[in-house]
């Protein structure tokens, strides 16, 4: 009867965004304001449809209701609560449903938050957000719905893929789609500013939070979808440019893109063109992302297995919405009007420049990603393109916009010089060389080219810091004084220092991991030592160990560091009930210099275990790293400009402020 | 009006400035992503087709089909043998390395390395069948299409 009950909230949902789809659009074509007004409630009786709808599924799902299909076939009763409510959305159905939750969500976010937007404006938003819906939900409606019946019900579930029963992926699902699907918010914004024929400052200043806050899902869910891979995984890696992580990344690129060319719209009234396109493109990435987890057409660690029916609709979205996106950009482009002028020497033309690297390095990445499909298609040739392609072209192409970014925010506005840049940074860049020079005689080990890519995630950091004390005249004035100018600092500029700050620690942890991993595949019989980066690590033995819906072998190494014990890791063999499929759970312990990882193998003939022991070493400044860029972006999104809203109230509201 | 005039002329040379920066960049890293397809790209064969073409020894590929029941044999310590068929040809497999949870004998597999001279494949990376719903896409392709493809036993009733 739930299941029922959801399985008609999703068509009435779908019926109401249709409704918010065309009443508001033709209401603001024709002026009319009543008309015009049904957006709003539409986006909130829409996001309460599926809400219904999501928690009819979630109860059958906590209830282990296997006479639905979906659920018989992604659950199982045994499996700890967590994972009952995750294997929602570990499955097609369920994290259609989810897409189309957190859809609906951000557009009553719009329709709540944007009473100071202009009603024309709101109301075209809506109403391209409920054009969104009506594609996604008659999807889900059509060709995969998650309330079928099994008659008669079986008793028990197929159970949730194993590798999926973990707290990161539990998580890293919501936090993915949360970015994907913020993103077409700023599509809708785009798709209303080019119907309007205007782009304003006021307009990127709505777009821009937006933005931001699909960003920070992105960066997290990416985080964390890498983590997962990393300790999970057991291959001792964190990034594989698999076709789906690249799925991922595309769109996260052209955001942080979008971002900086926003401000420049709402600076300088500049890139508008420009700004509109890269909305268009940042969610026609994340629908190029969503086609390719769901259609099948790639294989993956993470891919959906799917029929290819659900594969043509979803291209047909595709097209429906990137094809009319261009069409209508193509056709109304020309009627925004040109904005500020700046000189090629300036923050507007460092933010040009960034935005040129990061859309360039995410073509490259398109290209390395779609290419074998391309080339299967013409000429039934199989190709892989793999993380050689992806390093050389992607790094290569990254590396002028890291050199870049600590000068970028020291640039002026309209025209800048570049000595006082070059005089503020000369202290951080000879640091960053004493550095490299320490690195390049203390480090044996390596590719020689290793130390100078650490040193350029610390030139990013000790840049972020330069900029922190030039706008706080750090050393120039008294201590009081920089520590009020810090105060007055707005949130957002220290947001885009930390932001840069975490790239700088990322950065830092991708060379120094890639160049100075020290990787053991080894033999190991019970009592055997190895010494690894200065621990002695000693395979106690295996016991059989079981969980609630696994059973396994534990393997236990004692680590010493000196004399001291510093843990004991157990790397465990699980074999999980339904399927009897098998995982490895990997032993790692986290230190700041670097992780230890060990992962227990097969057995050999002679009763030894195949044992893989790395060092990765300062590999948490990853993850670290990318927190620190959440935060920031954070912080950023918090700033008042964005709470206060439209610029003419913002200039009333300031001398009051400072009286 | 002299002002506007010059304003005009620069406004749209610093367009076409901005259009020409653009351009050579896409134009730099176009000539890069060539260059590194070009140099990184791996091909992928099953064993009929690697008999076809004519393969130097030496040349990295991938080959991928079942690992032949009964064929895999451990030797000294981390090294392993095994064949990789697609049950029309055979090509033996050298490996030294940890073999990935999922592989098993009668399963699909895709192995990334090269020939040595005497024909046998040393392979650097053993992917298995990840968990039951991802397979070597490949493979599976492959071997559907000539009818000896089994789905793997695991999940499903």
């Amino acid at each position: 009867m739930i299941a029922e009950t959801g399985h008609f909230a999703l068509i009435l949902a779908l019926v109401t965004a249709l409704i918010q789809f065309i009443v508001p659009l033709y209401g603001a074509q024709r002026g009319d304001r009543a008309l015009m007004k049904v957006a709003a409630p539409a986006a909130l009786a829409q996001f309460s449809l599926i809400v219904i709808a999501f928690f009819a599924l979630m109860h059958a799902y906590v209830t282990s209701d296997f006479s639905l299909v979906n659920v018989w076939e992604n659950s199982h009763s045994a499996k700890p609560l967590l994972y009952k409510i995750s294997g929602l959305w570990g499955n097609h159905e369920g994290s259609m449903l989810l897409w189309v939750l957190i859809l609906s969500l951000f557009g009553s976010g719009v329709a709540l938050f944007g009473s100071n937007l202009p009603l024309e404006l709101k109301s075209r938003v809506l109403a391209i957000q409920g054009s969104i819906g009506v594609a996604f939900l008659l999807f889900i409606v059509a060709t995969s719905n998650p309330f079928l019946r099994l008659d008669p019900p079986p008793i028990e579930g197929n159970g949730l893929n194993p590798l999926l029963q973990d707290p990161a992926l539990a998580f890293h699902p919501p936090f993915l789609y949360a970015g994907y699907v913020g993103l077409s918010v700023s599509f809708s914004f785009a798709m209303a500013a080019l119907i309007d024929g205007k782009v304003d400052a006021a307009w990127a200043r709505w777009v821009r939070p937006w933005t931001l806050a699909a960003w920070i899902f992105l960066t997290i869910g990416i985080s964390m979808g890498s983590w997962w891979a990393y300790y999970e995984l057991g291959w001792g890696g964190f990034w594989f440019w698999d076709p789906v992580e690249n799925a991922s990344f595309m769109p996260w690129l052209v955001a942080a893109a979008l971002l900086h060319s926003a401000i420049v719209v709402e600076k300088r009234n500049a890139l508008k063109i420009w700004t509109v396109l890269l909305a268009i493109l940042a969610f026609s990435l994340s629908l190029v992302g969503t086609f390719l987890v769901r259609s099948g057409v790639l294989t993956s660690v993470h891919a959906f297995a799917v029929d290819p029916t659900r594969g043509v609709f979803i291209l047909m979205i595709l097209c429906l919405f990137i094809g009319g996106a261009l069409t209508l950009f193509a056709w109304r482009a020309p009627a925004l009007k040109a904005g500020g002028l700046f000189a090629p020497m300036s923050r507007e033309g460092a933010l040009v420049v960034n935005n040129l690297l990061l859309c360039t390095a995410c073509a490259a990445v398109f290209i390395g990603t779609l290419y074998p499909l391309a080339l299967e298609t013409l000429s039934g040739e199989k190709i892989s393109v793999g993380p050689p392609y992806f390093n050389l072209t992607f790094g290569l192409i990254m590396l002028p916009l890291l050199l870049l970014v600590p000068a970028g925010p020291l640039l002026t506005w309209k025209r800048a010089e570049a000595w006082p840049v070059i005089q503020r940074l000369w202290a951080a860049a000879l640091a960053t060389f004493a550095i490299v020079m320490i690195l390049l005689v203390a480090m044996a080990r390596g590719p020689w080219l290793a130390p100078f890519g650490v040193a350029l995630g610390l030139w990013l950091v000790l840049g972020a810091a330069v900029e922190i004390a030039e706008r706080t005249s750090l050393f120039r004035s008294p201590l009081a004084t920089s520590w009020s100018r810090l105060k007055g600092l707005p949130r957002s500029s220290f947001g885009m220092t930390l932001a840069h700050a975490g790239l700088g620690l990322a950065v830092i942890g991708i060379f120094a991991v890639t160049a100075w991993r020290e990787e053991h595949i080894v033999a190991m019989k019970p009592g055997d030592h190895l010494n690894v980066a200065g621990y002695d690590v000693t395979y106690l033995g295996e016991a059989p160990m079981t969980g609630p819906n696994y059973s396994g072998d534990g393997g236990r190494f004692r680590v010493m560091d000196g004399n001291r014990e510093v843990a004991t890791l157990v790397s465990e063999r699980r074999r999980f009930r339904p399927g009897n499929q098998e995982t490895t759970e990997v032993g790692l312990l986290q230190a700041w210099s670097g992780d230890l990882y060990a992962v227990m193998g097969d057995r050999m003939n002679d009763g030894a275990r195949a044992m893989r022991i790395y060092f990765n070493p300062l590999i948490s400044l990853i993850w670290l790293g990318t927190f620190v860029m959440f935060l920031g972006g954070l912080i950023s999104l918090t700033d008042r400009r964005f709470r206060v809203g439209a610029p003419k109230t913002a200039r009333r509201l300031q001398p009051a402020a400072a009286e | 009006m002299a002002t506007i005039t010059i304003s005009r002329t620069t406004r749209k040379q610093k367009r076409a400035a901005l259009i020409l920066a653009g351009l050579a960049i896409l134009g730099i890293a176009l000539g890069l992503v060539l260059y590194a397809l070009n140099d990184t790209i791996v091909f992928f064969y099953t064993p009929s087709e690697l008999a076809q073409k004519n393969v130097q020894p030496g040349q990295r590929f991938r080959l991928g089909g079942l690992v032949e029941t009964g064929s895999l044999v451990k030797g000294e310590g981390m090294t392993v043998r095994f064949a990789v068929t697609d049950m029309i040809k055979t090509v033996p497999v050298n490996y030294n390395g940890q073999l990935p949870d999922l592989f098993r004998e009668g399963q699909g597999v895709v192995t990334e390395g090269k020939l040595d001279a005497s024909g046998n494949f040393i392979a650097d990376t053993v992917l298995a069948k990840h968990d039951e719903t991802y397979m070597p896409k490949d493979v599976a392709d492959r071997l559907k299409a000539m009818g000896v493809w089994k789905e793997g036993k695991g999940t499903g009733p």
